[in-house]
C-alpha cells in the first residue's frame, strides 16, 4: 500500500527561507536533488506523453514540432493541480514524461520526488526569458531547476459593466451584501491566498507578508473573511467554462476569474471587463517538468526547447489568453494580433511582478525561519467548512 | 456448493475485505506534516467530524435531501405507475414504459445539464413565469434546484419496482373488495396500497442511496452551500491525501444504508424486488 506519495511534500523544512526576486527559494534538498541532468539533448524516442491544461498542447504548435522532431505527442489533459500531483505520483510511473503543473502543486511533485533536475542550458531560449521566471521559487530550489517555467496569467477581477460602470477598484466588491447571490469564486483552496492577499492591504494590523506563508491568526482571519463572503456567493465555479456560462447566463455580475474567461466573454459580446485591483492579484506561472521515470527524455527536452521558442510561446499565449515569460515573444505577439503584448503584460518590467503573488504550495515552513505555518492539508480542510 | 465458491469467495475477498479494510483505515491517522498514515488506534477523525459544525451539517443536508427526493419520487411515481399497471390498455403501457426507460439511454451529465439549462437565471424556467406575469423563481444553484434535478433523475428507479408491486395485486383482491361494498378509493387504500408498498420500499432504496451517494449533481447545479458527504470524501482523497478521513467520512452513509435496508428488510421489500 503505498498511500504517500505526497508525504514527503510538506516535510517540516530545516533551513528555509524564500529569497525574493530571481534565486529561486533555499530550502531542504528535494530527494531528487542528486539526479544530475543530461549535458546534451540525444536523439529523439518517437514518443512523448504529456499531462497538461487543456489547450496547452494545441495542433497549431504541436504538428510542426511532431514534423521537426519525429516525437509524436501523446497529451492527457487534467482538471486541476490536484489531478496532476495524482497523476505524476511515482515519478509519473514510467508513463509520463512531462507535466505543465501550475505553481500551487510545484513543491508538491518536487518534495514528492515525482519530478526531477532539468539542465537550463539545453534550452537555448532560456537566457530570453523574463528575469523572474528564469528561477522563480516555486520551481527552483537551492540554484536547482525542476522544470523550466512556461506561461503565467494574473487572477483577475471579472465584472459586468452594465452593473458596474465604473470600473471597481477593489477586491472588496466580491465581499460587499450589495452584490449578495451575484458573485462567483474559484473552488479551489488557494482561493485563501486571495483572501489573505486583501486582507494584507485591508487590515495591516495582521501583518500578513506572504498570502501563502500564514500563522494561525493570520489564517483564521482569512478563512473568516470566506466565511462571512459564502451566503453572497451564486456559486463556487470549479471549470473556467462554468464561470463563462454564470456570467452569461446572468447568474453573477462580479467574481474572481482569469484572463480567459474575459476573451472568451469578450468573443461571445458580453458586456464584461476585468482589472487588477488595487490590492494586487495572485497570479499562476506554469512550469513544464520533467518525470522521475520519464521513459522520452530526449523528446522532452526538445518539446520544452520547442515551446520556449518566441514563435509558440506568442502563439500560446494568444491561444489560451496568458502571458509568455520569453520576452521576444512580444513581437512575435503584435504580428498575430495588434496590442496584444501590453494587453497581457507581456512587455512588463521587472517591478510588475512585485504585484503579483504567485501561486506556490503551503507548507508549514514560513517565510521567517519558524515552522508554523498553516500547510496545504489545513487549507484543504478549512476550504471544505468555508463551502459548507 | 462448489458451484458457488467462486462467487462466495469474490463476495468475501473483493467486497468484505475492502469493507473492513475501511473501517480500520477509518481509526488510523495522519501525520499533519508528511501526510503518511499513521498506524495508530484513534478515533480523532470521528470526533472531528462530530465536533465541526460543518461536517454535521453536510451530513445532515446529504440525509434530508435523499430523503425529500425519496418522498417527491414515491409520490410521482405511485399514481403513474397505478395507471401504466392498472389502467392503461397494453399499448399505452408499452408506449409509457418507453417514456420512462428512454431517459436512461441518455448520460446522466447530458441530463443534468439540461436542468442547468433550465433553471439559471436566463433560463427556460425564469423566462416563461415571467413572460406569463409571474414572478421569477431565480432557483438556479440552489439546493431546490438539486432537489428538482436529482427527483428527476432518480424517478424511473422508483416506478419500475412501484410498477412491478402494483400488478402483482390479484385482481382477485380487488373483486372481493368491491364484492364487500369497498369502492374504488377505498379498496385502493385498504388493498392496493399496503399490499404494494413493499415495492415502494424497495424503490426507495434506490433512489435514497443513489442521492446519499451522489457527488456530481452537487458539483453542477448545487450553489454555495451545497456540499454532499461524497464532495468531501472526493477531496480528501484526490487533494489531501487524507484517506483515513475520507474513510472515517465514507463510514457514515455505509451506516445510514444498514440501517435503511434493515428497515426495508422488515417492511418486505426484498421479496418484491
Amino acid at each position: 500500500m503505498k498511500f504517500g506519495a505526497l508525504a514527503v511534500a510538506l516535510v517540516v523544512v530545516t533551513a528555509c527561507g524564500t529569497t525574493p526576486g530571481g534565486g529561486g527559494s533555499t530550502q531542504q534538498q528535494p530527494p531528487t536533488a542528486n539526479i544530475k541532468p543530461p549535458d546534451s539533448i540525444g536523439a529523439g524516442e518517437g514518443q512523448l506523453n504529456l499531462i497538461a491544461w487543456e489547450g496547452y498542447v494545441d495542433d497549431s504548435w504541436k504538428k510542426q514540432f511532431t514534423q521537426q522532431t519525429g516525437c509524436a505527442v501523446n497529451a492527457k489533459y487534467a482538471g486541476s493541480s490536484d489531478e496532476m500531483v495524482t497523476l505524476m505520483k511515482d515519478g509519473g510511473g514510467g508513463q509520463y514524461d512531462m507535466v505543465s503543473a501550475s505553481g500551487d502543486a510545484d513543491l508538491r511533485l518536487i518534495y514528492g520526488g515525482d519530478v526531477k533536475p532539468m539542465n537550463e542550458k539545453l534550452i537555448p531560449d532560456w537566457n530570453n526569458f523574463q528575469t523572474y521566471f528564469k528561477n522563480p521559487p516555486y520551481n527552483t530550489i537551492n540554484g536547482i531547476h525542476y522544470g523550466i517555467s512556461l506561461q503565467w496569467g494574473p487572477n483577475t477581477l471579472l465584472y459586468n459593466t452594465q452593473k458596474f460602470p465604473n470600473k471597481p477598484t477593489s477586491w472588496a466588491v466580491i465581499y460587499d451584501p450589495a452584490s449578495k447571490g451575484l458573485i462567483t469564486v474559484p473552488d479551489n483552496p488557494i482561493q485563501i491566498a486571495d483572501a489573505a492577499l486583501y486582507l494584507s492591504k485591508t487590515k495591516p494590523d495582521l501583518k500578513i507578508t506572504d498570502p501563502y506563508e500564514l500563522k494561525k491568526n493570520q489564517f483564521d482571519a482569512a478563512v473568516q473573511l470566506l466565511k462571512d463572503q459564502r451566503p453572497l456567493i451564486k456559486k463556487y465555479w470549479a471549470l473556467a467554462s462554468d464561470e463563462i456560462s454564470l456570467f452569461q447566463n446572468g447568474d453573477v455580475v462580479v467574481g474572481a476569474a482569469w484572463p480567459y474567461q474575459t476573451i472568451q466573454l469578450k468573443a461571445a459580446k458580453a458586456p464584461v471587463d476585468d482589472t487588477i485591483p488595487v490590492e494586487g492579484a495572485t497570479g499562476w506561472g506554469d512550469t513544464w517538468m520533467l518525470a522521475t521515470k520519464a521513459p522520452h527524455p530526449n523528446c522532452a527536452y526538445k518539446w520544452t526547447a520547442y515551446v520556449s521558442t518566441a514563435k509558440v510561446q506568442a502563439l500560446q499565449a494568444l491561444f489560451f489568453g496568458e502571458t509568455p515569460v520569453n520576452t521576444q515573444a512580444c513581437a512575435q505577439m503584435e504580428a498575430l494580433q495588434a496590442g496584444s503584448c501590453k494587453q497581457y503584460h507581456a512587455d512588463a518590467p521587472g517591478s510588475y511582478f512585485d504585484q503579483i503573488k504567485f501561486w506556490k504550495t503551503p507548507i508549514a515552513a514560513c517565510g521567517d525561519g519558524s515552522n508554523n505555518c498553516i500547510p496545504y492539508d489545513q487549507w484543504l480542510a478549512a476550504w471544505t467548512t468555508i463551502k459548507g | 456448493m462448489l458451484l458457488l465458491t467462486p462467487p462466495l469467495a469474490w463476495f468475501v475477498v473483493i467486497y468484505l475485505a475492502s469493507l473492513a479494510t475501511l473501517l480500520v483505515t477509518a481509526f488510523w491517522t495522519i501525520d499533519p506534516f508528511t501526510t503518511r498514515i499513521v498506524q495508530v488506534w484513534t478515533t480523532l477523525n470521528f470526533e472531528r467530524i462530530l465536533e465541526e459544525p460543518a461536517y454535521r451539517a453536510i451530513i445532515s443536508r446529504t440525509v434530508v435531501m435523499a430523503a425529500l427526493v425519496t418522498l417527491t419520487d414515491a409520490l410521482l411515481a405511485f399514481p403513474f405507475a397505478y395507471y401504466m399497471a392498472r389502467v392503461a390498455s397494453r399499448r399505452v403501457q408499452t408506449l409509457l414504459f418507453a417514456a420512462v426507460l428512454l431517459p436512461l439511454w441518455a448520460s446522466y451529465l447530458a441530463r443534468v445539464y439540461a436542468w442547468i439549462l433550465i433553471l439559471n437565471h436566463n433560463g427556460v424556467l425564469n423566462w416563461s413565469l415571467t413572460s406569463i406575469g409571474l414572478p421569477a423563481p431565480d432557483i438556479g444553484y440552489t439546493n431546490t434546484a438539486m432537489w428538482v434535478v436529482f427527483s428527476y433523475i432518480w424517478l424511473p428507479f422508483m416506478i419500475i419496482p412501484v410498477y412491478a408491486a402494483l400488478e402483482r395485486v390479484p385482481d382477485s383482491m380487488l373483486e372481493a373488495a368491491s364484492d364487500l361494498g369497498a369502492r374504488r378509493w377505498r379498496a385502493i387504500r385498504d388493498v392496493v396500497l399496503p399490499l404494494s408498498l413493499p415495492g415502494v420500499v424497495a424503490g426507495s432504496i434506490f433512489t435514497f442511496s443513489l442521492t446519499l451517494g451522489d457527488y456530481i449533481t452537487p458539483i453542477l447545479v448545487g450553489g454555495a452551500g451545497s456540499s454532499f458527504i461524497g464532495n468531501v470524501i472526493y477531496s480528501n482523497v484526490g487533494i489531501a491525501n487524507n484517506i483515513p478521513f475520507a474513510a472515517a467520512l465514507a463510514i457514515i452513509p455505509v451506516a445510514i444504508m444498514a440501517v435503511y435496508l434493515l428497515i426495508a428488510q422488515r417492511l418486505g421489500a426484498f421479496e418484491a424486488l
